[in-house]
């Protein structure tokens, strides 16, 4: 997936990207294969979504309805409004390799029979949207998109739009409300995207590094994607470091690579002087993993089996030199401002932990506040808020407060911070 | 029917609904914010959750929003459940953080859906010990009160008044807890609909700002079952009173009427009982000054005595906002020969021909429930976001049912409101309104015609020719308009429920006999169609069906002999006629002797001036539009020398005819009545009268927590005073009386325990959205024939041609302002808009006026100095004349008029 990106130079255009074979898939996909077939191939290759859920790709295809008289246009949208504190994988694509995702949109597309297809790109992205523009234009220009794609009969139309810059609106149903204009509020599923999404048109919603996945997949075929991964899940997958480590940044290795040879042999280790204490394996809305953790490897489902989940396969890593209850509230304090203010537990749970988190980390908590944050961690659980953003948030604070309990406590009796 | 479990009970309910409202209708009361029966669920609260478990092995289960829970066969939750009830304290919790400890500050505090939630679920002990977040309150003019700090961001607001009532000017702003419901600045809220604010906020955010200004807590008021008096539509109200005055009108539910909500006229209409001008003691000509002054009993009987006993021909005026029965005791009294409608000719005939298609077409006449399922709508000639705004209202409901059908379609329940308008975006059932003048509803119509009524008339023709060729077809139409008569035709005719609605307050036959020619049509091609039509008043029905001549005969036997004795009931004339010709007609009587509550250029006319009651001190019934007879019951004692009209009617009876029926109480002159018009003989049953009792009890009219029963009084005696008795009705001025619900039609409030707020309804309803128990109150007075007609109406064309300087004036209704009663009232009056005559900027310019300018506009014989208001949606060569707003002339429109620079 990231064999064509050159970080320092720019990205393949068309006629390059042409070249190398980029745009072989589509031709392939377009006039070789039935729709049914594209998503048949993709539910063969266990495709998960690189999202964050690891939802199987193909079967979220599949939920499409494919007869005549569905409603109408269909739509893809490609989530690339990557506002995960730690994640910038798909930025690196975006960036990287815009034809890649291109092509990938046009067979997708073409698999669920979209006329109309978004690219939902991150407020702050603005390199990516002029590189991600240019691209479209010459694949317009080529008749990769636009009407009756290399003579195959399939239309299809593919925008980019600018998010105004809620974390929220990377969830896939607030994406959709935002996308029409409205403010970027969850919906209640079901009805789910597929029967009524944007526009209440039937839609799919797929991730950059999903999508960018799919020419390859048509390519070279299911069992070659089952292969690159150590789990037998599929594919690899990009991971990323952050934090106190010697060699921050991304890597495209096989999905299931352990936390340790991340850390320690692509990341380089922790910097001299810091100590490794834990960390969060996908981005800030997951639990913390701590030393007795860095041989899990990073897999959808393996990850999940340590209490935390794989995310975005970004991690962020908190050192001994950092407070862990600044760095929670830092967290949550992110969480409670980009609540959308929809659902009570939400809206005013996150807020009331933030300020109690605040309290501790200036030296004024009491220690009962230890007790009520504990009483968010559930209260905010799944099913209980309207969305996964407040049960998101409540991750990292419940295994913090797991992990790193004596620090709190300490900070409330001490009525300062040992680290400051 | 559909079999769940609920905390280990078996029952057996009605599929397709969601667990809530399921519950509610049970009696389970679930708690709840963000769900109301009328806006469905979008599970933002999270209050109401329950455990649901997947069968019955299963020990855990989880929590579930059960507003957006599906009843399904096997389902098994429990309300009762330890962690669901946890939750839903939690959920107070949180909520609390922020909102304010100003209950006994609060207007809404005694009444707040908030108070009983929390107590409900029982959170009472403080842990949050931060600052509570604030907010800047907004001046909304001048009925509602703004108090952000208490919002609990149900968004139950904003989804009745932007996405239910089509408001614009109320919206959701900021994000995570800095929610802001407001405007975008300060101003007046725009939609007319904005009172409703008040009962669907659950807490104090949106307060009735009239009732502020004399402020009562719910427990306090002393409340009458009662009907709006301001427009034709008969919603039904609760008129609430503390120390003799008026306080607020809330909703009434009736589930075929107004449901939960009502139209701000409506609401705020009802100051004018308590106005400084109302007639409180009786006033007569009796001395050399030939003023009206107050004058005593004794003196006023004797006075009577002369100037009527002596007098053969007495002649009565009633009136369409007066009631049945006080329009009946007139009419009794002056005999059927000498009783006159007190409406124009024009009007009168109109309604005649209204009630005539009611009783013969064999057409359905709808319910406004029924209006809302209509799939197809075609308005013609009315506007009806000022002429009835409750229609209106409906018909914006009506507008989503193509969508709730897609919505069937694929498998998404109606009550997942948010789902449903998300599938549905801008599909709506087709309305097509064809009006001169611009409504408010044209947003959600699929086509509008802008044209004069001749035009609509012929639209209309065109359409009911086009269904059935016996319906005559208009002379000539253009190619645009009989392309749009295809159009709704092929629409009425493939519609289920097709509904068609005119009116008469165009003043023109045209339109109306057009719309019914359409309904004839559809119902000859067996088409379920439904047909409305608006009426000008409260009771404009029930004045038709007592036999009567109009204001104009009895104008023109003026002309002809002297009027010993002119008796007019409850209405100013100067309203219905031309000045000169009611000059004429007082000029022609000896005795003037006018019943009326407020003073007005008709009461100032009086020898004799007689005060009467409103509706918030008498009973009586009103027909609306529908046909429907509803009772109002009084919730203020009489006071001074004030009488209800049939009392003092009665009165003039015996001094005229020894031999007259003598009625000491309301059901005295029902029974009359019903002797005499046999339509009316079924109301006894539907409407109990004053000797029902519960268990030897009256009903109540204040709560259990009524205050100061003892000592309210003490300023003028320290013993505690008698309860005031009531002979007219079966509900007493106390408080003392059965815990059980009255009858429907006779609920004077809602409260259940725990329940304090309006939400209280859940228990007087058999299921939310629909009937009262036990039938909802009302009577049907005329149901469609069994047999059609199929005879059409030839429709009679003026030209509308006009000359090179004239324009054809057309009516411009005014939701507030153009109704006699509430336009004396404080609040309402605020929002009148200045008279004004609107014309499209060709024909200002062909006219030599522009926006602002003050005009002369002549018309027939009245010259009247407008301002002109550029509008450029009005077809050329028709202008708009604002009517019956305070201080304009009576003109018969439509008609032609000249701009004098």
């Amino acid at each position: 997936m990231t064999k064509h990106i050159r970080p320092g130079t720019p990205p393949l255009n068309l006629t390059e990207y042409i070249r190398v074979g980029g745009y072989d898939s589509v031709g392939k996909a377009l006039k070789e294969m039935a729709p049914a077939d594209v998503t048949s191939l993709v539910k063969a290759s266990n495709l998960l979504g690189r999202g964050g859920a690891g939802f199987p790709t193909g079967v979220k295809w599949s939920l499409v309805p494919m007869d005549k008289e569905c409603l109408k246009p269909k739509y893809l949208v490609c989530n690339a409004d990557e506002m995960e504190p730690g994640a910038f994988k798909d930025r690196y694509l975006l960036e990287g390799n815009p034809h890649q995702l291109i092509a990938g949109m046009i067979i997708a597309a073409y698999a669920v029979q979209a006329e109309k297809a978004y690219i939902f790109l991150r407020w702050a992205y603005k390199k990516a949207e002029v590189i991600l523009n240019k691209a479209i234009d010459e694949a317009y220009e080529a008749g990769y998109l636009g009407k009756n794609i290399l003579g195959s009969g399939f239309d299809l139309d593919l925008h980019v739009h600018s998010s105004a810059g809620r974390y929220i609106c990377g969830e896939e149903t607030a994406l959709l409300t935002s996308l029409e204009g409205k403010r970027g509020i969850p919906r209640a599923k079901p009805p789910f995207p597929a029967n009524s999404g944007l526009f209440g048109k039937p839609t799919v919603v797929n991730n950059v590094e999903t999508l960018s996945w799919i020419s390859h997949i048509v390519e070279n075929g299911a069992d070659w994607f089952k292969s690159l991964s150590l789990t037998g899940t599929g594919g690899t997958k990009l991971y990323g470091v952050s934090g106190r480590v010697k060699n921050p940044g991304i890597w495209e290795l096989p999905l299931g690579t352990t936390i340790r040879e991340l850390l320690e042999e692509h990341a380089g280790g922790m910097i001299d002087g810091y100590r490794f204490r834990g960390l969060l394996p996908g981005g800030a809305s997951t639990d913390f993993l701590t030393e007795m953790h860095l041989d899990v490897k990073m897999d959808f489902s393996t990850v999940g089996t340590a209490g935390s989940r794989m995310g975005t396969g970004t991690m962020i890593i908190l050192d001994d030199r950092t407070c862990p209850v600044a760095f929670i509230h830092n967290i949550e304090k992110f969480f409670a401002l980009e609540s959308c203010g929809w659902c009570t537990p939400c809206r005013e749970g996150l807020p009331w932990v933030e300020k109690m988190l605040a309290s501790i980390e200036e030296g004024t908590g009491k220690m009962e506040y230890l007790d009520i944050l504990k009483f968010h961690t559930k209260y905010l659980a799944p099913g209980n808020t309207f969305c996964a953003h407040a049960p998101g948030a409540a991750e990292p604070l419940q295994s913090g407060l797991n992990y790193f309990y004596d620090d709190f406590v300490k900070h409330i009796t001490e009525k300062k911070c040992p680290w400051r | 029917m559909t079999k769940i479990r609920i905390d280990n009970i078996d029952y057996e309910v009605k599929p397709k609904k969601n667990l809530l409202e399921t519950c509610l209708s049970l009696g389970l009361y679930i708690p709840h914010f963000c769900f109301h029966p009328a806006l469905g669920s979008v599970g933002a609260c999270r209050l109401c959750a329950v455990k649901k478990f997947k069968d019955q092995d299963d020990k855990r289960g989880r929590i579930v929003m059960s507003c957006m829970e599906p009843v399904t066969e096997g389902l098994i939750i429990s309300i009762d459940d330890t962690e669901a009830k946890a939750f839903r304290a939690a959920v107070i919790e949180s909520l609390m953080t922020n909102h304010p400890h100003d209950c006994p500050v609060c207007d809404e505090g005694g009444e707040c859906h908030l108070q009983d939630m929390t107590v409900m679920t029982g959170h009472n002990y403080r842990r949050f010990d931060f600052k509570k977040r604030t907010y800047k309150d907004q001046n909304l003019g001048p009925f509602i009160n703004h108090e952000m700090n208490r919002c609990i961001q149900c968004y139950r607001c904003v989804r009745f008044y932007s996405d239910y009532a089509g408001g614009r000017d109320l919206n959701v702003f900021g994000s995570h807890n800095h929610v802001y419901f407001g405007r975008h600045e300060d101003g007046t809220l725009e939609n007319e609909f904005s009172g409703n604010l008040v009962e669907v906020c659950p807490t104090g955010v949106f307060t009735d700002k009239t009732l502020k200004k004399h402020f009562t807590r719910k427990w306090d008021l002393s409340n009458g079952p009662s009907v709006c008096v301001h427009c034709s539509v008969g919603c039904n109200i609760i008129a609430s009173e503390r120390y003799g005055s008026l306080r607020r009108i809330m909703s009434r539910y009736n589930g075929a009427v107004n449901g939960y909500f009502l139209c701000d006229r409506g609401r705020f209409g009802y100051e004018f009982v308590n106005d400084e001008k109302r007639i409180r003691k009786a006033k007569a000509r009796y001395t050399k000054n030939n003023i009206l002054e107050e004058i005593e009993n004794e003196q006023l009987l004797s006075l009577l005595d002369s100037s009527l006993s002596k007098n053969p021909k007495i002649i009565g005026i009633g009136s369409p906002r007066a009631s049945v029965e006080s329009n009946y005791a007139l009419s009794v009294l002056v005999g059927n020969e000498n009783f006159y409608h007190g409406v124009s000719k024009k009007e009168q005939h109109l309604t005649a021909t209204v009630l005539s298609f009611m009783q013969k077409s064999g057409v359905q006449i709808p319910s406004l429930k029924q209006i809302e399922k209509a799939d197809a709508v075609l308005i013609l000639g009315e506007n009806l976001t000022n002429t009835a705004p409750m229609i209106a209202l409906a018909i914006r409901q009506a507008s989503r049912n193509k969508g709730y059908a897609l919505a069937d379609e694929k498998g998404i329940p109606q009550w997942n409101d948010a789902a449903v308008r998300e599938l549905a975006q801008s599909i709506k059932s087709p309305v097509f309104i064809a009006t001169p003048f611009k409504d408010k509803l044209d947003a959600i119509a699929e086509e509008t015609l802008r044209a004069s009524y001749e035009e609509i008339a012929d639209l209309g023709s065109a359409v009911a020719s086009l269904l059935n060729n016996k319906a005559s077809a208009p002379e000539k139409i253009n190619k645009d308009n009989q392309k749009l008569a295809e159009k709704i035709s092929d629409v009425l005719k493939e519609a289920k429920n097709p509904l068609i609605i005119s009116g008469i307050t165009s003043g023109v036959e045209g339109t109306l006999t057009a719309g019914m020619n359409i309904a004839t049509a559809l119902l000859s091609l067996d088409v379920n169609v439904m047909f409305s039509a608006v009426l000008p008043e409260c009771n404009s029905m029930g004045l038709s069906l007592i036999p009567g001549k109009s204001l104009d005969d009895a104008i023109s036997l003026a002309e002809s002999e002297e009027i010993d004795a002119l008796v007019v009931l409850e209405n100013d004339l100067y309203r219905r006629a031309d000045k000169e010709a009611v000059d004429h007609l007082f000029a022609r009587s000896k005795q003037i002797i006018v019943l009326d509550h407020l003073l007005n250029r008709t009461s100032f006319k009086a020898d004799i001036l007689l005060p009467v009651s409103t509706f918030a001190e008498s009973e009586g019934t009103l027909v609306n539009n529908e046909g429907r007879a509803q009772r109002y019951y009084k919730a203020i004692i009489n006071k001074d020398k004030v009488k209800e009209s049939w009392r003092w009617i009665n009165e003039l009876s015996k001094i005229i005819n020894s031999q007259s029926e003598i009625w000491n109480r309301f059901d005295d002159v029902v029974a009359s009545l019903i002797t005499r018009m046999p339509l009316f003989s079924k109301m006894t049953q539907y409407m109990p009268g004053a000797d029902f009792r519960m268990l030897n009890t009256k009903i109540p009219r204040q709560t259990m927590r009524y205050s100061g029963r003892t000592a309210m009084n003490a300023q003028t005696a320290v013993s505690e005073t008698r309860v005031p008795q009531d002979v007219d009705s079966p509900l007493g001025f106390t408080m003392e009386g059965r815990e059980e619900n009255p009858p429907s039609s006779l609920v004077p409030f809602y409260w259940t325990p725990g329940w304090n707020s309006v939400q209280a309804m859940y228990n007087y309803l058999d299921e939310p959205n629909g009937s009262m128990k036990g039938g909802d109150p009302g009577l049907r007075l005329i149901e469609p024939a069994e047999k059609q007609t199929n005879t059409f109406y030839e429709i009679i064309r003026q030209t509308n041609e006009y000359q090179k300087d004239e324009l054809i004036i057309v009516p411009v209704y005014r939701i507030f302002g153009g109704e006699e009663l509430s336009s004396v009232a404080p609040a309402l009056s605020q929002r009148i808009q200045e008279p004004a005559l609107y014309l499209n900027q060709n024909d200002a310019e062909r006219s030599g006026v522009k926006e602002g300018d003050m005009t002369l506009l002549e018309i027939m014989n009245n010259k009247i100095k407008i301002k002109v208001k550029i509008e450029n949606s009005l077809p050329a060569g028709i202008a708009g004349l604002t009517v019956n707003l305070p201080g304009m002339p009576f003109i018969d429109l439509p008609g032609r008029g000249k701009l004098n620079k």
